[in-house]
């Protein structure tokens, strides 16, 4: 009889399992959002050092928390633009490790102004022509609320971060024009080398 | 209204007169070639306008920062929250009236308790309750009227002293100066005063933010440039711009055998 029974529940807890398991994988693109932000909101409201804009535990909690759901590569590919095409494997390295650096920067910026806010997602739509999505939240708090948007690209392992949008602004969008100048003038390797030149001034700072 | 403002507004009048007919031909020439990035296209007056935003950033740095980080400094932060209040809840009365003007009435009502709220129980707008009754500031200005309406941003445009907009938002500024807290007091000296605050304010506020933009902008110029414009663009749809394609280059280069043929681009 207890042999029977626990068979039984055995087996229900199995069946769950493989019900539940494809239902985590493809979470809906708002709850993928909602995770992430919760989760970084969480831990830097908890975290005195992050407020104060301490780069190094900031590094350590986006590499934690944020990047396992980004495609740093179709980031930097996208802010490159054509000429990503004709880059080698170092270059290409190189511009995503350096590109990384400055944008945990202007993310460390945003962090250091969270004190009692909460997120709330305010819309999900599909981005016309693709299999891309666009999840819209709001930071409230006090005065204005702070637009906060996450372009998700659909992967193999389920979403990806591919642009955040902060006020208004497409963080990888925005440097386009900035690359291409770069480019345009110095070729890959000029971008390079500016992208070094300039985290090396801005670690100096902090 | 007293004299020197009647002066200004002839001035503005005339001032956006002259922007609209640059704006008329400035939309002419086809900027850039086919690479060019949103940005850059909406710039053709990028030569000038590099010239006016490296003024403006020394004007800033000789002047208006300085007196900003010591408002920051010296003047406690209850007091700056104070003034912050004030003159926020002056300007949304010309936020609620830009949200009618765009038909928008819920929101224009909402804005309307907000002013009420603030003005009655937030002690003529020092204290700001309406917040924590669920009554959030929602900004509008002329510009995002003009944009709601219809009329596109035009190409950018850095003003002196007054840093980045666009020909619509240019001819939109003389309309926001008239409902400004600004024109409030009767005398001149005193409307130079509140200008004066207003603006070291509002730079106290970005100090951070133009921190941050030194040491992560590759070219702070047209880093401001595509900021703003997208900034503006997301403020006139109110949050919900319509997306545009990610424009993403393939993750794998093609075939070394069979190369693309390059559109002939020259740069």
């Amino acid at each position: 009889m207890f042999h029977t029974a626990l068979k039984k529940l055995l087996s229900t807890a199995l069946l769950a399992t493989t019900l539940l398991a494809p239902a985590f994988a493809q979470t809906t693109p708002d709850a993928f959002v909602r995770q992430i932000s919760n989760d970084v909101l969480d831990t830097a409201k908890a975290d005195k050092s992050i407020q104060a804009g301490d780069i190094n535990r900031i590094i350590a909690l986006v590499d934690a928390k944020v990047m396992p759901s980004v495609n740093f590569e179709a980031m930097t590919r996208s802010a490159v633009g054509p000429q990503w095409r004709s880059a080698t494997p170092e270059q290409r390295s190189k511009l995503q490790a350096e590109f990384k650096t400055l944008l945990v920067r202007v993310y460390a910026g945003a962090l250091t102004q969270i004190k009692d806010q909460t997120v709330e997602i305010t819309k999900t739509q599909p981005v016309p022509g693709g299999a891309q999505m666009v999840v819209q939240s709001e930071v409230r708090g006090k005065g204005e609320p702070i637009k906060l948007d996450y372009r998700l690209d659909k992967a193999d392992a389920g979403w990806k971060i591919i642009d955040v949008n902060v006020g208004g602004i497409w963080l990888v969008t925005s440097y386009r024009s900035q690359f291409a100048q770069e480019i345009s003038t110095g070729g890959l390797d000029g971008l390079v080398a500016k992208l070094v030149e300039r985290n090396k001034a801005a670690s100096g700072k902090n | 209204m007293s004299r020197p403002v009647h002066a200004l507004r002839q001035q503005a009048c005339a001032a956006a007169l002259v922007l609209l007919l640059l704006g008329g031909c400035a939309s002419m020439p086809g900027a850039g070639t086919g690479t060019a990035t949103v940005g850059q296209k909406a710039d053709p007056f990028e030569a000038v306008n590099r010239r006016i935003f490296a003024f403006n950033d020394a004007v800033d740095e000789a002047v208006v920062k300085p007196v900003a980080e010591a408002y920051r400094k010296w003047v406690p932060s209850l007091v700056r929250t104070g003034v912050g209040n004030v003159l926020g809840n002056l300007v949304d009365v010309w936020s609620t009236a830009n949200h009618f003007l765009q038909g928008k009435a819920q929101v224009g009502l909402e804005m309307g308790m907000r002013v009420l709220t603030n003005s009655v129980f937030g002690l003529g707008g020092l204290l700001d309750p309406a917040s924590e009754l669920g009554l959030g500031k929602r900004s509008e200005d002329f510009g995002q009227t003009l944009g709601r309406w219809g009329v596109g941003p035009g190409p950018y445009l850095v003003l002196p002293l007054l840093g980045p907009s666009t020909v619509r938002d240019t001819v939109a500024l003389p309309v926001d100066m008239q409902f400004s807290p600004s024109t409030l007091p009767a005398e001149a000296s005193g409307q130079f005063g509140v200008t004066v605050l207003s603006l070291v304010h509002l730079r106290a506020g970005l100090l951070a933010t133009t921190n941050l933009v030194d040491q992560v902008a590759l070219d702070r110029y047209s880093f401001v440039r595509d900021a703003t414009l997208a900034r503006r663009l997301n403020q006139v749809y109110d949050g919900a711009p319509p997306l545009e394609s990610f424009d993403d280059e393939p993750a794998e280069a093609p075939e070394p055998a069979n190369p693309a043929p390059k559109p002939a681009t020259v740069k």
